[in-house]
């Protein structure tokens, strides 16, 4: 099962942090420390696959992806397969760009609450559920056009009430 | 600078996301970015949070800003600050009864807290309205939450919604059911077990989707008991196959794959079902092959779906057809310039091994090289494969080669591991006493403090016992090797203190047996140690028991020794001890001197480490004396489970005699001991440096380096191809004698020894950077040259088998190298450092005499080789060689023998084919060098290391 996605800056800065098993938020900056330095002192143009038991516990992997100024890390252990997830880390990269149209770090420090909704369009419980990245867009186009519905919706009796009241 | 310029730009834009961001949290973003120190950082954080705190409190602030409150809150949180104030308000959110509200409140929820939180139980309740919401997309935030928030105890509360939902109208709803099942099956398979028929119905959904997510949970209960299962193989094997053959709409087409997750997940599971089971494995056949006949090798997806094939067919009951299937494609991922395809090759290669050893033979050089990379993960998979194949002709040359890595590597989680393996792999397949003693002291020496303790008493034991065997000359010159290395080894600054715990030991037990050591010498050395660790009572009670040991054979030979006056002054100062233990020894020590020679021997026997000591554990001795004690009115022994109030001090003492035979008797009060791993002293043995472990002075070998290559440009870049060639072509058991000048191999193997070593151990990282590599030597060419001598030499020693031939080669060419270095007026010094690369240098080849003429011939003459490549060399000596030197555990000295006569029979046939393959191939400018540009490109296109951050576009376009 996938234990951890993280997002973060080629400064070691958190950018989104979604843990699927239980970790203390304590540990949470140690977590994001101890990946950073493990990533950071990797030259380019090795593997993107990491084993990470002394951070993550026996048997977890990382996959990461370096992408302008971030790393897209998802945490694993032995029941996913290394170039799967290098390929659901794309998803997850494709989907953000068809969202933000030219996804920059900025998009994604501004909006991570969007980012946390396309990732549990993907990942629930840390199992894979979605891999197209059309048909997350799709599901996070409706929430987002459901919620400005219910926002109107919501936002008319409220203003009508008020005028009752007054 | 970077970030303001993006943030202009992103003001610039306004918040044309339509998320509404207020100017406050862009604000809050910025300062954080432009934020010089982590100290400014934190406390823009924690104006931050005061002020959020303030209005979260406030009752008049607007719905809508309660949302980006709250997200602000999340903001920080992730940052690393506590932000549990406001996680009532989180909590509060989940009421209400806007969606976007309500979904974020979700958010902040399943972020903040987890199962044991004890807000969760206010959760709940909401969770448990919202799952009955006629808004699926309610229904969802709340499956989500669900996942993450339900434990253990609130999963009846839940789990007939979440029942009820796997029937839901909405795909999305069912999916996400699935899940949640599933991840209550996690935290308690028993609150759900009744449920697990409902997995079995969804594997037929109308959606692929519910059925692709119900096979997480159907893995795991698969792998829990695969023959419940059994039944499925046929359903599993049939949507496989219509998944395959594009059944499913193309809307679940990933990179022009057919659904790749699901068929992943099939693949794992038809693995677990089909492991052991010749009948399920049946089924499983054809589709296996159709899916790696249509596998597409060009994206990664396609690779990920041809690797997880390979890891079903190794699991499954093995089919050779399939089992050539996945070997050929295991090569394809060996060649392959990725570095992530050469560790999923190396991965698949692990698991065909352990069906056909025979496999990695084909891939030896393709393994050395992923040994050497500078890629540090894939370095260590390599690592984990040898550990799979070692044999006890091979274990030599990986544990050393393990233990050189070992040495350089800081991160103490691994340095563990590969230390242990390395215990492991030595206990199980050691050669000889000797070596195994030998390649302890290394581990000990540079992990000691890493190992498990236990390994340090075997090691112990080992040397006590001898092995077993009974012949006592054997052991004896044994333990006198053992003595004389621990002896150089000692004075050693900043030894780990478990390595000490063992010199001591060994020195006290058998320093002083074969008389070659006076008494005082010994001691001599034990008092230095005891000295040098004054914080390590360990060490300290490990040496004065030494020391005691010493003293009482002297006084039972009947010699009188004197105490020195220091050893005098270190046995007061132990007496003195805060350490209860140490002052025991002490006064121990002081006892035993003033006895005479028989009670001497009765309490000290020598050597007497191995028998075994009747312990009358019920103290029948003692009947008669606490017989007498009752007759005289004393209150019985009450157990101390039966007691309350303090213990008295008599009976701490009894404890301490008991403590070291038997551990029943331990009180509760003490504290147990703690591990005997102080990291500061650990880490003082990582930084200890590694050219102790090369006895060979580093400069003379660059010195003569150069000159001889430069002397022979011509034969250097034919045999550089040659090497390059070898690696691009997996090389097929038939490279017989290299063909490159003989002269450049010694000297230049050492110096890649050299410099691989020379570069680990200057990087802080520990990982060999190609660069360092690369800047020692003197060009490329002849880099290649280099790897090739030493890889064969490796390749050799590690695989074995045919390959004797090459290690035959490797050995022609180092002997035949001292008449041709007189010429270049080098040292000789090159060959003990050589001989450290292949431990089992076999004796010297006779047949080998009469060949020093044709080692450069080969390539003076084109022509002859072309003939070679002509005629087929089919006629290689791997497949008779194989009974021969595989039914051979032990080094076969005849094999070898034999192998080399068949190698300078073929010799002549098979080496020039390869030769002017190469030539071949490499006409032309540099076909590595255009694959590195276009690697280069490909890279930059991809990871792009510029500062502007819209680059993805590159990656997706």
């Amino acid at each position: 099962m996938i234990q951890a996605v993280m997002v973060m800056s080629t400064q070691g800065k958190p950018r989104l942090l979604k843990f699927y098993s239980y970790q203390p938020p304590e540990k949470h900056q140690d977590l994001v420390r101890g990946v950073f330095q493990l990533l950071s002192a990797r030259p380019d143009n090795v593997s993107n696959f990491v084993k990470v038991d002394a951070i993550f516990g026996p048997g977890t992997k990382l996959v990461y992806k370096h992408l302008a100024t971030l790393y897209f890390v998802f945490v694993f252990d032995s029941s996913e397969n290394e170039l799967a997830v290098l390929d659901l880390v794309q998803v997850f990269v494709e989907t953000l760009d068809r969202c933000f149209k030219n996804v920059c770090e900025l998009d994604i420090v501004f909006n991570f609450n969007k980012l946390h909704t396309i990732l549990d369009e993907m990942i629930l419980g840390g199992q894979v559920i979605e891999t197209s990245s059309e048909q997350i867009m799709r599901s996070v186009e409706e929430i987002a056009r459901l919620e400005k519905q219910s926002n109107t919706t919501s936002l008319i009796p409220k203003s009508i009430s008020e005028r009752f009241s007054r | 600078m970077e970030q303001l310029r993006t943030i202009g730009r992103e003001l610039a834009m306004g918040s044309q996301g339509g998320w509404g961001q207020s100017k406050e949290f862009l604000d809050l973003v910025k300062s954080i970015g432009e934020a010089r120190s982590k100290a400014e950082e934190d406390r823009i954080i924690t104006r931050e949070l005061e002020h959020l705190k303030r209005r979260l409190a406030d009752p008049d602030v607007p719905r809508r800003r309660m949302k980006e409150l709250l997200l602000r809150l999340v903001y920080a949180e992730m940052l690393g600050h506590d932000a549990s104030f406001g996680h009532i308000h989180a909590v509060k959110m989940t009421h209400d009864e806007s969606l976007p509200l309500k979904r974020t409140g979700y958010l902040a929820v399943a972020l903040f807290l987890d199962e044991r939180h004890d807000l969760v139980i206010l959760v709940v309740n909401t969770i448990q309205k919202d799952l009955r919401s006629d808004n699926y997309l309610v229904v969802c935030a709340a499956l989500t939450a669900a996942c993450r928030l339900i434990g253990e105890e609130a999963i009846p509360a839940v789990l007939p919604q979440v029942v009820e939902l796997l029937a839901h109208p909405k795909e999305a709803v069912r999916k996400k059911a699935v899940m949640a099942l599933h991840r209550f099956y996690q935290r308690s398979p028993s609150s759900v077990s009744h449920l697990v028929s409902n997995f079995r119905k969804r594997l037929c959904d109308n959606d692929p989707g519910v059925m692709g997510a119900t096979l997480c949970p159907l893995y795991d209960l698969i792998l829990e008991d695969p023959n419940a299962y059994k039944d499925l193989v046929v359903s599993f094997v049939n949507i496989l196959k219509q998944v395959a053959e594009r059944r499913l709409p193309t809307s679940y087409d990933y990179h022009q794959m057919p659904a790749p997750f699901i068929q992943i997940k099939l693949l794992k599971i038809l693995a677990v079902l089909g492991s052991g089971d010749k009948q399920a494995s049946g089924h499983m056949y054809t589709v296996l092959g159709d899916i790696f006949r249509k596998g597409d090798t060009a994206s990664n997806i396609g690779n990920a779906i041809l690797y997880e094939c390979i890891c079903c067919i190794s699991s499954i009951f093995p089919n050779p057809k399939m089992l050539d299937a996945a070997a050929e494609t295991t090569s394809k991922f060996l060649k392959s310039d990725s570095h992530n395809l050469k560790y999923m090759g190396i991965d698949a290669l692990g698991r065909l091994i352990k069906i056909n050893p025979d496999i990695a033979e084909e891939h030896q050089l393709a393994v050395i090289d992923c040994l050497e990379d500078p890629d540090d993960t894939l370095k260590r998979k390599t690592f984990e494969l040898l550990y799979k194949m070692t044999k006890s002709t091979n274990v030599e040359v990986i544990v050393d080669r393990m233990i050189e890595y070992m040495i350089n590597i800081t991160d103490h989680h691994y340095k563990t591991e590969i230390a242990s393996r390395c215990v492991e792999l030595a206990e199980q397949f050691a050669p000889s006493n000797q070596w195994f003693i030998q390649t302890m002291n290394k581990v000990f020496e540079h992990a000691g403090d890493l190992v498990n303790i236990r390994v340090a008493h075997n090691l112990m034991r080992l040397i006590a016992e001898g092995f077993g065997e009974e012949d006592e000359g054997a052991d004896s010159q044994l333990r006198s090797s053992a003595v004389d290395s621990y002896l150089r080894i000692v004075g050693e600054p900043k030894l780990p203190s478990s390595f000490l715990q063992i010199i001591c030991w060994v020195l006290g037990e058998y320093g002083t047996a074969d008389g070659k050591y006076s008494a005082s010498y010994i001691i001599g050395k034990l008092y230095d140690v005891a000295e040098a660790h004054p914080t390590d009572d360990t060490v300290r009670a490990y040496a004065i028991s030494a020391i005691l040991k010493i003293f009482a054979f002297e006084i039972a030979l009947g010699r009188k020794i004197d105490m020195l006056p220091e050893c005098q002054s270190l046995v007061d100062e132990l007496s003195a001890s805060h350490s209860t233990d140490l002052q025991q020894r002490a006064y121990e020590l002081q006892a035993l001197l003033g006895l005479d020679k028989q009670a001497v021997e009765s309490v000290m026997p020598s050597d007497a480490s191995c028998e075994d000591i009747e312990i009358d554990r019920n103290l029948s001795f003692l009947n008669g004396y606490v017989q007498q004690a009752f007759e005289k009115g004393a209150a019985p022994y009450i157990p101390e489970s039966e007691r309350s109030g303090v213990v008295s001090v008599g009976n701490y003492r009894a404890q301490d005699h008991q403590e070291t035979s038997a551990h029943a008797l331990r009180f509760e009060a003490y504290e147990l001991p703690k591990p005997s791993l102080p990291l500061a002293a650990s880490q003082a043995s990582i930084s200890m440096p590694t050219t102790d472990l090369v006895p060979v002075p580093e400069p003379s070998y660059y010195k003569e380096d150069h000159p001889m290559s430069r002397s022979q440009t011509s034969s250097d870049s034919l045999s550089g191809e040659f090497g390059l060639k070898l690696r691009l072509d997996g090389v097929q058991k038939k490279w017989g004698r290299p063909a490159y000048s003989s002269s450049s191999t010694p000297s230049s193997s050492t110096s890649n020894q050299q410099a691989t070593n020379g570069g680990a151990s200057s990087e802080v990282g520990g990982s060999i950077s190609s660069q360092a590599r690369e800047s020692s030597y003197g060009s490329k060419k002849q880099q290649s040259t280099e790897v090739s001598a030493e890889k064969q030499r490796l390749a050799a020693s590690l695989f074995g088998k045919a390959d004797r031939k090459a290690q035959a080669a490797a050995r022609k060419t180092s002997k035949e190298s001292p008449s041709t270095e007189k010429v270049s007026a080098a040292k000789a010094t090159p060959q003990p450092a050589k001989e450290q690369v292949t431990p089992s240098a076999p004796p010297p080849d006779l047949l080998d005499l009469g060949e020093p003429v044709s080692s450069n011939p080969p390539l003076a003459d084109p022509f002859t080789q072309l003939e070679g490549l002509l005629g087929p060399s089919s006629a290689s000596p791997v497949v008779s060689e194989t009974p021969a030197s595989s039914s051979s555990k032990t080094p076969d000295l005849m094999s070898i023998f034999s192998d080399d006569v068949q190698t300078g029979a073929t010799s002549n046939s098979t080496e020039p084919s390869l030769g002017v393959n190469v030539v071949a191939a490499k006409k032309g400018p540099s076909l590595q060098d255009a694959l590195q540009k276009d690697a280069a490109a490909r890279q930059v296109g991809v990871t792009p290391t510029g500062n502007n951050p819209i680059l993805f576009k590159d990656l997706l376009g």
